[in-house]
């Protein structure tokens, strides 16, 4: 069992667990996950570390409730913990010296993409850093990310903070910039999002590294539920990624895997409780 | 008595049949297909050995179990006797009895077997292992020997771990197990499904390995959580067996479509984290159409599992015919009573899909059977121009399995083959001093009762590497 040390609100049905998982916390790299169990009857979740504090032996972990499984572990109290937590899993991000990057995060992608952005930032990068979400409550981490990032670009859909408009606007004009345009794009969000960027700076020849979620059992490479198509080659997410070259990226199939349990999904949502229900189904659109 | 058997059934009597739950119910639940020999039964079964001096029988047992001494007890009725005698050659019997291609093994030696008539060695085996888990009281205290002082780690509580555990452990060693998964079996709870192995079984033998003081931490993936040389640095000895995970894919187009499965991914979502049950989080999809593809137990086990799922129709796709098939007969009887369909000589060109990604059938190439490759079997060859559809909302590839780079890719002066195998010496010991393997991260896809013999050789070289070396070498 895996104790939940802190359990703060985000922002609608984002939470940050702090979880004591000493193992974990001591060889965990940024980039890398874990996958958790919130009890004996639960789907095993692959979730990203989004720090780790090696002295006091826990781990952070941003969880989006979008399901029955996500919402029973981010309502795991303080002092209650999780059936399982296996990791680190999947491969360290290439954290190089690049010089200029751009980390781009959408919705909870903003969670996944913090740990790379403060390592790329502490080998010496200077990052810029694009947030994006629907409205002012759905930003994430904007404080945190500002201690580190040269710069922090926010942008709302509704224009309710920041900049009214998409991630990808932002980024544009940071490309279109020659003193500012990027050496190498981290992007991280839902699929459309991770999509648009590569679209943009694919004629740019911008490298550019997007982290996939796809649909995972057991996170070892024994599966390969959680298969997606990069260039010629089909990988298995969970061993091989989860970050790749978004360029090379098959996005539709993603989306297709994606919507795989949907029917499931919907019919266990129905089950909940109208007021769990709403705020789940606010959150997916 | 026997003589009156003789006199019955032809000279040698007839072998005993294993009860079942009738077909046309069991293919839509998950209990168990077999229910066991009664007690008259395996008396009468055991009866009819012929006790030969040569024991043939225990020539073709990997783990070496003294078959002829266990039966003569069943026999004589001493049950306490023959569960003894069971258990100091096999840790896991009641896993055995069930799973164990016996035809291969002890039954295919038997001299009975000319005759058609081996003694059921397997169902007696059943028999005695589940007498011993219902009368507890009736056999030997657990002793726990004198500690050694010395630590064995074991990767992976599969049937190579948990038998090298036990046998470990008798042996008054220290030892413990690291499970990727957050359950303990391997294999036996994530593949092989409820109806071959109840897998309140598999608990029962990990429950008997705890009194033993083997402990079990699941949940750490070795070469992730923790890395071999660290292992190394804090066990006097190491042994891995943490299977061959990694499915091989087919590489024809349409693999990625949504319905098409690895078997280890549908056994696993069924089996582990139980898809089949009301109670559990996990998805499957329970299609009316679903096609497996292969001839191995693996592929019956998924294709009965479908049947279970509610498929009206299931089919075996299998590109040689069933003479090749390397499942057990009795999977393939099963099977067929359970109304599976075998499409033989038949390979899959492509796997077709629709508008929304969902699979929704197969392109198949007619086969035939041409000269031996250098596996002995005859290769199947394409018939020109037979190419045909199938229907399915479900495939599942079910070919086989490689060795999962996981925990070898950390640990890259371990000894590996060219398929990612780690290599090992008739023992078990690898290229590194102090550090075994066996099961299938070494044999690639094969059976329990291997993986179990390689289990029960390692345990023996690992003792005997324990009393020779003084420190921890290090790494």
């Amino acid at each position: 069992m895996f104790e939940i040390i802190e359990n703060t609100i985000l922002a609608p049905n984002v939470h940050r667990l702090v979880v004591r998982a000493p193992r974990i916390a001591r060889v965990r790299q940024p980039g890398q996950f874990v996958i958790v169990r919130a009890d004996v009857h639960g789907e095993r979740i692959p979730l990203t570390i989004g720090d780790a504090d090696m002295a006091a032996g826990t781990i952070t972990l941003f969880v989006q409730a979008v399901g029955t499984s996500t919402l029973q572990i981010v309502h795991t109290p303080v002092g209650g913990a999780l059936q399982d937590v296996a990791g680190p899993l999947g491969s360290a991000t290439e954290i190089e010296q690049w010089g200029r990057v751009a980390c781009v995060g959408g919705g909870l992608g903003t969670a996944v993409l913090y740990p790379l952005a403060k390592a790329l930032a502490e080998a010496g990068n200077e990052v810029t850093t694009i947030i994006g979400g629907r409205s002012a409550p759905y930003i994430l981490l904007e404080d945190e990310l500002q201690a580190f990032s040269r710069k922090v670009i926010v942008t709302t859909e509704d224009g309710s903070h920041g900049r009214q408009g998409f991630v990808t606007a932002a980024l544009q004009e940071l490309m279109e910039d020659p003193r500012r345009c990027p050496a190498v794009v981290f992007a991280v969000g839902p699929v459309p999002m991770m999509r648009a960027v590569c679209e943009l700076t694919r004629p740019e020849r911008i490298r550019t590294i997007v982290s996939l979620n796809p649909i995972m059992i057991d996170g070892t490479g024994m599966c390969g539920g959680c298969r997606v198509r990069v260039g010629e080659e089909t990988k298995f997410a969970c061993v091989d990624g989860p970050e790749f070259d978004g360029h090379l990226v098959d996005f539709k199939l993603l989306t297709d895997r994606l919507s795989m349990y949907r029917e499931e999904e919907c019919r266990m949502l129905s089950q909940l409780p109208e007021e769990l229900r709403n705020q789940i189904v606010t959150v997916r659109r | 008595m026997k003589n009156n058997l003789q006199r019955e059934n032809g000279r040698w009597g007839q072998r005993v049949l294993m009860p079942e739950q009738d077909h046309h119910l069991r293919c839509r639940n998950f209990d168990e297909v077999n229910l066991g020999l009664s007690e008259e039964a395996a008396i009468a079964e055991a009866r009819r050995c012929l006790q030969c001096k040569s024991a043939p029988c225990i020539a073709g047992c990997p783990v070496a179990v003294d078959i002829p001494a266990f039966i003569a007890a069943v026999a004589g009725t001493r049950m306490a006797e023959a569960a003894r005698i069971l258990l100091a050659d096999n840790t896991l019997p009641a896993i055995c009895g069930r799973v164990c291609p016996q035809e291969e093994q002890c039954e295919g030696l038997c001299v009975l077997d000319r005759k058609g008539q081996a003694i059921a060695v397997g169902y007696l085996e059943r028999f005695v292992a589940d007498w011993a888990l219902r009368h507890p009281e009736q056999l030997a205290p657990t002793v726990i020997p004198k500690a050694s002082g010395k630590k064995v780690a074991v990767v992976g509580s599969g049937p190579a771990g948990l038998t090298v555990a036990g046998e470990l452990a008798r042996m008054g060693h220290e030892v413990i197990i690291y499970e990727a998964l957050h359950d303990t079996g391997g294999v036996l709870r994530y593949g092989i499904p409820e109806f071959r192995l109840p897998k309140e079984i598999v608990d029962i033998e990990v429950a008997r390995l705890a009194q033993l003081g083997v402990c079990i931490e699941c949940n750490v993936v070795v070469g992730k959580t923790i890395t071999l040389p660290k292992m190394r640095n804090e066990h006097d000895a190491v042994f891995i067996a943490n299977g061959a995970g990694l499915p091989t894919m087919l590489n024809i187009p349409g693999e990625n479509l949504k319905g098409v499965f690895s078997a280890n991914e549908y056994l696993t979502r069924v089996n582990l984290m139980g898809a089949w049950r009301q109670d559990h989080a996990t998805p499957i999809p329970r299609s009316r159409q679903v096609v497996v593809i292969g001839g191995g137990n693996t592929a019956m086990d998924a294709v009965r599992t479908a049947r279970r799922l509610g498929a009206a129709r299931a089919v075996i796709l299998y590109r040689r015919s069933e003479a090749e098939m390397p499942a057990r007969i009795e999977e393939i009887k099963h099977a067929k009573e359970e109304g599976v369909e075998f499409v033989m000589l038949t390979a899959p060109l492509e796997i077709l899909g629709d508008n929304q990604g969902w699979v929704n059938g197969l392109r198949c190439q007619a086969m035939r059977l041409g000269e031996p490759d250098t596996s002995g079997r005859r290769r199947p060859v394409p018939v020109e121009g037979k190419v045909f559809e199938l229907e399915a909302q479900v495939v599942v590839n079910a070919v086989g399995t490689g060795a999962n780079p996981l925990l070898t890719a950390t640990a890259p002066e371990l000894g590996l083959n060219r398929w990612g195998n780690i290599e090992v010496d008739t023992t078990g010991q690898t290229n590194l001093a102090g550090v075994f393997a066996g099961g299938d991260i070494v044999r690639g896809g094969a059976t329990v009762i291997l993986a179990m013999g390689d289990g029960k050789r390692a345990a023996g070289a690992i003792d005997t590497y324990l009393q020779r070396c003084k420190g921890r070498p290090l790494m």
